[in-house]
């Protein structure tokens, strides 16, 4: 063989699967600018790129938490006491579009919609159903609801008081990442303002009565999922993590006292380096943010504590057994990125909500990880590793353009009424497609290692009865309770919004008086409007 | 010059994902067609009036939040009962293949599955969409 011959590479151009280009081998050169105690620091040192706690897996593993909700609120309550027998400490709950957009189950946009993909909750009567016989004051509810956080979080309140427990016993989060609703996830109720300022009431209000609940998770997942690169996923979150951290701030709060409650959420995908990098880059970069521009100075400040999902996005309804492996792969990189918690998708999700048994294999992929695999043995094994060092950089460099971009629009409020974020994402997804199209990325059993056999797999399936039981309890409240009582009650929120007092008081009264999420939602459309997102295609 | 094809690309349901419906929406503007997306969160009853409105010749769905047994049926429905029932409708998202036969029943034209290449639905749409003054 010719020295020719040995050096013809199988592609003109290498990339991550976001499109940065790598080199064919990285050494020493690639690592030249980097400065141990300043960009990387030991694991539990600023600026945390080696991991937020010195420890890290040694001391405790990741939380394996996955989610959970569908149906009526009784089969999600007895999936959760399934779940605590288990001996799964920490509940997630999943709620159906209906709720995500502050809509009764009644409403003709809820028409096929009632339990489908989470669990249907209209007034607090539901949520004491969702919550019956939980320690609340033991276990902590992880809550993915965004445009109506607020009415969850009340629900939450009364449901747990009227069951005995005491606010500052309980602890949990509520999602509340309105910016990804408008740049990815697209649930919404009003446009971006005043949706910031019911965040800034949830702040103070968190702030002053919950000392365990974490208000805001903040989500890149959705971003990455809408079609983001690596890049675009790291810096869009930051940039709503810088916004929700000035929107506390303008609140009055100080930046100490609800900075170690703010979590992230991010995406993790196919590209085992990349991904690895992003999460390195991400934690590195944060600490800079709530250091050195936010002046946060307590350590728990500067943490970058986050979440991990696999990628569903990446998930193939050819060959689905194949998932299993990309689930892994991603697992893993998780884990070498530095996790808190790690949600596994399972390999039907591309066609439904999980069954059984695939929920318990995406487990089952989290605990050999944990148990089998030895990686969890040292803190960041990867890192000074040339490749891995050089693309963390690369990342923060890259997601640092992204955040000077949008401070010069003015914040990713405006950038986001600008559809700045979306229009990224659209034309990221689009050259993705079509590199797929060309075949320049490949997809196993997609567009590639096709084969004409599909083996069907056992999917999960939601009774269309659940609609109707569902309608039926809600009107039952809506006779029983007080009508009077909830008209006051929603008048005095109205005002609440109109004269910039404190909207959680109210909300949390609205609920008590029995008011649904659709009653309190048009409260707030009422006085805001709906949102409407600029057309981007 | 033939008369350009007309696509109403829409997103009903409450299901924010619209990742797929703006990939296509685009290459089928791409190929040529005209292609009009309706955003999100759209009742059938608004999918139905922009259709007629817009003198489309065939209407793409795209739904992933599991209510296309409710949804897709409703907008062939509503296009009959105004008298448009032969704009056709074809859809595409996570929608398990048992459920296929029973869409077709209902009026559907054609499903996309996720993993469909642009070029196929692109092709299928040159082959089953006639532009107004041509359908029968």
């Amino acid at each position: 063989m010719s020295d020719q011959e040995q050096s013809e590479e199988r592609l003109p151009r290498f990339t991550t699967i976001s499109g940065l280009e790598i080199d064919r081998v990285y050494g020493p050169a690639h690592t030249a600018r980097l400065d141990y105690a300043r960009d990387l620091g030991d694991p539990g040192e600023y600026p945390f790129t080696r991991g937020i706690h010195p420890t890290m897996y040694r001391g405790r593993l990741w939380t394996m938490r996955q989610f959970a909700g569908f149906g009526s609120a009784e089969d999600s309550n007895r999936r959760f006491h399934y779940l605590l027998e288990q001996g799964q400490t920490g509940l997630s709950v999943a709620f159906d579009m209906p709720t995500l957009m502050g809509y009764d189950s009644d409403h003709p946009r809820a028409l096929g919609e009632v339990g489908r993909e989470g669990v249907a909750i209209d007034t607090v009567e539901d949520m004491k159903v969702l919550l019956r016989d939980l320690p609340l004051n033991r276990v902590t509810t992880s809550m993915t609801i965004n445009a109506p956080a607020n009415v969850l979080l009340a629900m939450y309140l009364v449901a747990a008081e009227e069951a005995g427990f005491l606010w500052p016993e309980l602890g949990g989060t509520t999602q509340t990442d309105m910016l990804k609703e408008f740049i990815a996830q697209k649930e919404w109720i009003v446009p971006p303002r005043p949706s910031m300022r019911f965040i800034q009431d949830m702040l103070v209000f968190g702030t002053r009565e919950l000392p365990r609940w974490n208000v805001i998770s903040i989500s890149g997942y959705h971003i990455r999922e809408a079609g983001a690169t690596a890049v675009q996923e790291l810096a869009f979150t930051l940039a709503d993590g810088i916004a929700y951290v000035q929107a506390g701030i303008e609140a009055g709060l100080d930046v100490d006292a609800f900075a170690p409650r703010l979590s992230f959420f991010f995406d993790c995908h196919n590209d085992f380096f990349e991904e690895i990098a992003k999460f390195r880059a991400a934690r590195r970069m944060w600490a800079r943010i709530m250091r050195e521009r936010f002046g946060a100075t307590r350590p728990r400040s500067w943490w970058l504590r986050f979440h991990t999902q696999t990628a569903g996005v990446s998930l193939t309804a050819q060959q689905p057994l194949n998932n299993i492996v990309r689930v892994t792969l991603q697992a893993l990189a998780a884990v070498l990125g530095g996790t808190q918690s790690l949600h596994t998708n399972s390999m039907d999700e591309t066609y439904a909500l999980p069954t059984e048994e695939a929920v318990r294999v995406a487990l089952r992929t989290q605990q050999i990880i944990a148990h089998e695999s030895g990686v969890t043995n040292t803190v960041d094994p990867l890192g000074g590793s040339y490749f891995v060092e050089a693309l963390t950089d690369r990342m923060e460099e890259e997601a640092g353009a992204y955040l000077r971009r949008i401070d010069d629009l003015g914040g990713m409020v405006r950038a986001v009424e600008l559809g700045f974020p979306q229009r990224e994402i659209a034309e990221a997804s689009f050259r993705f497609q079509q590199a797929l199209e060309r075949k320049e990325k490949i997809i196993v059993g997609v567009n590639d290692f096709v084969i004409p056999e599909e083996t069907p797999i056992p999917i999960l399936r939601i009774d269309p009865e659940v609609e109707r039981i569902q309608i039926d309890r809600l009107r039952r409240v809506r006779a029983e309770r007080d009508g009077a009582a909830v008209r006051r009650a929603l008048d005095r929120l109205k005002r609440a919004i109109e004269s910039g007092e404190n909207t959680m008081y109210p909300i949390v009264e609205a609920v008590r008086a029995r008011a649904s999420i659709g009653e309190i939602c048009d409260v707030y459309r009422a006085v805001y409007g709906e949102y409407r997102e600029p057309a981007i295609i | 010059m033939a008369e350009k094809i007309r696509i109403i690309i829409a997103k009903p349901g409450l299901d924010g994902h619209d990742r797929g419906a703006k990939v296509v929406a685009r290459a089928l503007r791409d190929a040529g067609f005209e292609v009009i997306y309706t955003g999100l969160h759209q009742t059938p009853e608004m999918i139905v009036n922009a259709a007629i409105q817009e003198d489309a010749d065939a209407i793409g769905l795209s739904i992933l939040s599991g209510a296309h047994m409710t949804l897709f049926p409703r907008v062939v429905a509503l296009l009959r009962e105004r008298g448009a029932g032969d704009i056709v409708v074809f859809g595409g998202g996570i929608i398990p293949e048992e459920d296929i036969p029973a869409l077709r029943a209902a009026g559907v034209a054609e499903i996309f599955t996720p993993g469909t290449s642009l070029e196929t639905i692109v092709r299928w749409v040159r082959e089953h969409v006639r532009p107004r003054g041509v359908r029968a």
